[in-house]
């Protein structure tokens, strides 16, 4: 077979890949799912949250706004001391400000932020990108379970709370 | 279309009216078509994507919006451009297209005038583009622009010559300048005594039909010869400071010289309105030469842009070397051989 | 300002003389045109700015400006705990983000002394010879829109974008994983991702065969970019010029095999490209070569990768011991070194990153003496840097 030179061959990919179906996902008509882990948006189990303000620290953008009080709560047996616990008055994130690095869902040790691929919660209003408490509750019904790990892996997947 | 409008007794004004309106609608639909089939689809596809999709179905009114969005833009002068020349650069281009679309036949009868000279007339009016690339590299004002007209000048002007001489070749091979002459040439002609499909030019002037796509596509300024618009090194060259409605005549010039151009090389090589069955004289012709001519152009066109997708573009002196060293020596030997053996047979 | 602080006037004029050097001196050029192929330019991969002086279409003097994006990381990282300067450093080189986090978690692991345990370690060099890939296949179809092939792009695009999303299914993150940790990795691979790897593996590989066929064999391309741009070795290492621009004139070394940090290259077999000329065509065949290659050594790290723990025994909150540390890698567009240093707080004292591309654009006015202007387009392409990178 002689050598055809460079340029016809060239012409040869074109062509054949012109044959070929296009790879392209016409959004919004077809929407491709994101990966399990992919980090769309955060969800927070509000049960679960202390206020220990931990994840406002850490947040490199300081995108995380809490205010918490405390209350006494009735004591566990009778004759007991009122314990003191932590209520959430406000928890929001400035999605506007927010970096997705997910260092809030990582330093979180009371299991009440999560990753959820929900992606599509563009705002005319840039004022908007401030999801309250309540906006960020809703996001839970979105956070999908933790996928099994690769073979070889030590790690077993937690469960996120429902 | 000459004798068709004998028979309507029209005057002569009214006459050249008709073909004046008939040219201007063919270049903006020409520039459409072209534009769709070849920058938005083909394209696409050879880059695995699927180019428009939403004007219209499948993206067939994408141009058209386009050309609303040019039209109502704002119309800016560069502060230093030499204003009358800027403004008259792309009507210049547009003249030399329009002049083009005159000598092309789409049947035996529908040709706006045929000329003796027909071929000729073509070459001679295509130059007028030259002038009008560099009073717009000139006049608006821009460095850039600058380096994209002098490229242009000396690109357009090296490649008339390979364009010229690969024609040549099949006036020889036709024994006429007239553009109908060399249709009628090939639908006459016979191979070896075999005559059902005539004798198209592409088979004899093969060397001639490469040389003048090449030269073609200089002449378009498409890569891999496009140093007067490279994109990415000086961002449009000589387009550069036009935009909105300007830019449209621009762009328009471009799709509707490939437009013509394309027909200009189907005529002279593959056999222009006549198809295989039929007699060069017959009416019918009328009716199915301009479909014939049109899947014709279609076929050019494709290999244009097929080759303009895929390679990269040459620098400027490897351009020039390319036309004067390799282009004009080759088209010189396909003049000799055919003259040759157009005595010998 | 009433203050006549013998200091502060001495530096406002040590100031106002750099100034003063650094201004292009436009007002003397007597003959020649001078183009500025500014901030924004299609061909200059985002705000650097070259001013060039031409005689024709001929350079006579190049001079490249950067700093246009610079973004302050160094003095960012000194009032940042490690993991927030983690997530930072994702967004210097921005095309193989993995590889930037690597040469820092190394040094603050070497500070800390805790090493990484070795299912760890193999999986840091999977993703940082995927974040190699994702890199160098952009340049192999950047490179063609530079010189006019606008078709190759788009397969650069359509097949580096089943790496990005593998890296996603694992980290979460498409361009900005955000997955090394100090003592090993956030989390571990999901079920399913290795043999997915695989097929990506081999769809890059089959890139690299069309990338081969639709530009490096056509015959235009080898005339735009043979011989131009040439870079002497001698030359290439007084510039400092590393990683493929450094291979390609001819100079051995790569930094994954002479300089071990604790990735398991030495247990892979893999071999450095290397190219003699030193044009701008030998800088694009070392990086076609080098994916390749890293397609290889993925498919062998996956084939052998180690069982066991994630991540090693540290501290909640991390504080680094006082001292110092330098660590570099070979990453995508050259040597990227951290120089960490410690006071023992949350925070580093210091943190000098020192970035490939900022070395590969200083050869730039060297290299660009008596060229064309469609040959400064060749180069700047074929020595390929990212502005991140340069300005941080």
């Amino acid at each position: 077979m002689p050598q055809l030179p460079g340029l016809v061959k060239g012409l040869g990919v074109t062509f054949r890949t012109m044959l070929k179906p296009a790879v392209t996902v016409q959004y919004p008509h077809v929407k491709e799912e994101p990966t399990p882990r992919a980090r769309g948006v955060i969800a927070l189990k509000e049960e679960n949250c202390t206020a220990c303000m931990l994840c406002a620290r850490e947040c490199p953008d300081w995108c995380i706004y809490i205010e918490g009080h405390k209350y006494l709560a009735p004591p566990r047996r009778e004759g007991g001391k009122p314990r003191q616990k932590n209520a959430l008055d406000r928890f929001d994130i400035d999605f506007a400000l927010c970096m997705y690095c997910g260092i809030c869902v990582e330093v979180c040790p009371f299991e009440a932020l999560f990753w959820s691929p929900e992606f599509e919660y563009g705002e005319h209003r840039i004022a908007d990108l401030l999801h309250d408490k309540d906006r960020l509750n809703e996001w839970m019904a979105t956070v999908p379970d933790f996928e099994p790990y690769e073979a070889g892996s030590e790690m077993k997947p937690k469960k996120v709370p429902r | 279309m000459v004798s068709l409008i004998d028979a309507v007794e029209l005057a002569y004004w009214q006459q050249t009216g008709i073909k004046v309106a008939v040219i201007l609608m063919v270049i903006p639909a020409g520039a459409i078509i072209l534009g769709y089939v070849f920058l938005m689809k083909m394209m696409s596809h050879m880059q695995s994507r699927l180019g428009p999709m939403e004007a219209g179905p499948h993206g067939v009114l994408q141009l058209v919006a386009d050309g609303v969005k040019f039209l109502q833009k704002e119309d800016i002068f560069p502060e230093k451009a030499d204003r009358m020349v800027f403004a008259l650069a792309p009507l210049v281009v547009l003249i030399s297209t329009f002049l083009l679309f005159v000598v092309v036949p789409v049947g035996p009868d529908l040709i706006v005038e045929d000329l003796d000279t027909g071929i000729f007339f073509a070459l001679a009016v295509s130059s007028i583009s030259v002038i009008g690339v560099l009073m717009a590299g000139w006049a608006s004002a821009n460095k850039y622009a600058l380096l994209g007209g002098l490229r242009a000048g000396g690109q357009l002007i090296a490649y008339e010559l390979p364009l010229l001489l690969a024609v040549v070749g099949v006036v020889i091979q036709a024994g006429t300048l007239s553009m109908q002459g060399i249709v009628v040439a090939q639908a006459d002609g016979a191979i070896f005594g075999f005559d059902f499909i005539g004798n198209p030019f592409i088979l004899t002037q093969a060397l001639g039909f490469f040389i003048f796509l090449a030269a073609v596509q200089a002449e378009l300024t498409q890569p891999p010869f496009d140093m007067p618009v490279a994109e990415s090194e000086i961002v449009g060259g000589y387009q550069v400071e036009y935009t909105g409605f300007r830019f449209l005549l621009f762009f328009m010039g471009e799709f509707g010289t490939a437009f013509a151009f394309a027909g200009i090389a189907s005529v002279l090589f593959l056999g222009g309105w006549w198809v295989p069955g039929f007699d060069p004289d017959d009416n019918i012709l009328n009716w199915l030469g301009p479909a014939v001519m049109f899947g014709k152009v279609m076929f050019v066109a494709f290999l244009i842009f097929w080759v303009r997708f895929t390679y990269p573009r040459f620098r400027e002196d490897q351009l020039q070397a390319f036309a004067w060293k390799v282009l004009i020596p080759l088209s010189l030997i396909n003049i000799a051989a055919t003259a040759v053996l157009k005595v010998v047979f | 300002m009433t203050t006549t602080d013998p200091v502060t006037a001495a530096q406002r004029a040590y100031v106002a003389s750099q100034a003063a050097d650094a201004r292009v001196n436009v007002e003397l050029e007597t003959g020649g045109m001078t183009l500025n192929m500014g901030p924004q330019h299609p061909a200059t991969h985002g705000t650097l700015r070259i001013v060039v002086r031409l005689d024709g279409e001929q350079v006579v003097e190049a001079e490249p400006i950067a700093g246009y994006m610079h973004r302050g990381y160094e003095k960012l990282c000194e009032v940042r705990t490690y993991p927030q300067v983690t997530t930072l450093v994702n967004r210097i080189d921005w095309l193989g983000s993995f590889a930037n986090e690597v040469p820092f978690i190394l040094a603050a692991e070497r500070l800390m002394e805790v090493e990484a345990p070795p299912r760890a370690q193999w999986i840091r060099t999977i993703l940082f010879e995927m974040s190699r890939i994702a890199n160098i296949s952009l340049f192999l179809g950047d490179m063609g829109a530079q010189l006019g092939a606008i078709t190759p792009v788009f397969f650069a695009f359509r097949d580096r974008e089943r790496v990005l999303n593998l890296i996603e299914s694992a980290t979460g993150g498409r361009f900005h994983p955000n997955y090394d940790r100090i003592g090993g990795l956030k989390d571990d691979l999901p079920a399913g991702w290795v043999e997915s790897c695989h097929e990506v593996m081999d769809r890059m590989r089959d890139f690299c065969d069309q990338i081969e066929t639709l530009l490096m064999g056509n015959e235009i391309f080898a005339a735009r970019c043979r011989g131009v741009g040439v870079i002497p070795a001698d030359v290439a290492l007084s510039y400092g010029l590393s990683g493929a621009n450094l291979r390609a004139s001819g100079v051995d070394w790569d930094l994954r095999r002479d300089v071990p940090v604790g990735l398991p290259f030495d247990q892979l077999d893999w071999k450095v490209w290397t190219h003699p000329d030193g044009d701008s065509f030998a800088r694009f065949w070392v990086r076609l070569q080098e994916v390749r290659e890293s397609t290889k050594m993925v498919d062998q790290l996956l084939d052998g990768l180690p069982s066991g723990p994630i991540m090693a025994k540290v501290p909640r909150i991390i504080k680094v011991p006082a001292g110092e540390a330098y660590v570099a890698t070979e990453n995508p567009l050259g040597a990227m070194g951290y120089y960490v240093v410690s006071k023992g707080d949350l925070v580093p004292f210091r943190v000098k990153i020192r970035t490939p591309s900022f070395n590969n654009i200083s050869i730039v006015s060297w290299v660009m003496k008596g060229v064309y202007v469609p040959d400064v387009i060749t180069i700047l392409a074929s020595l390929y840097f990212i502005l991140g990178d340069i300005d941080r």
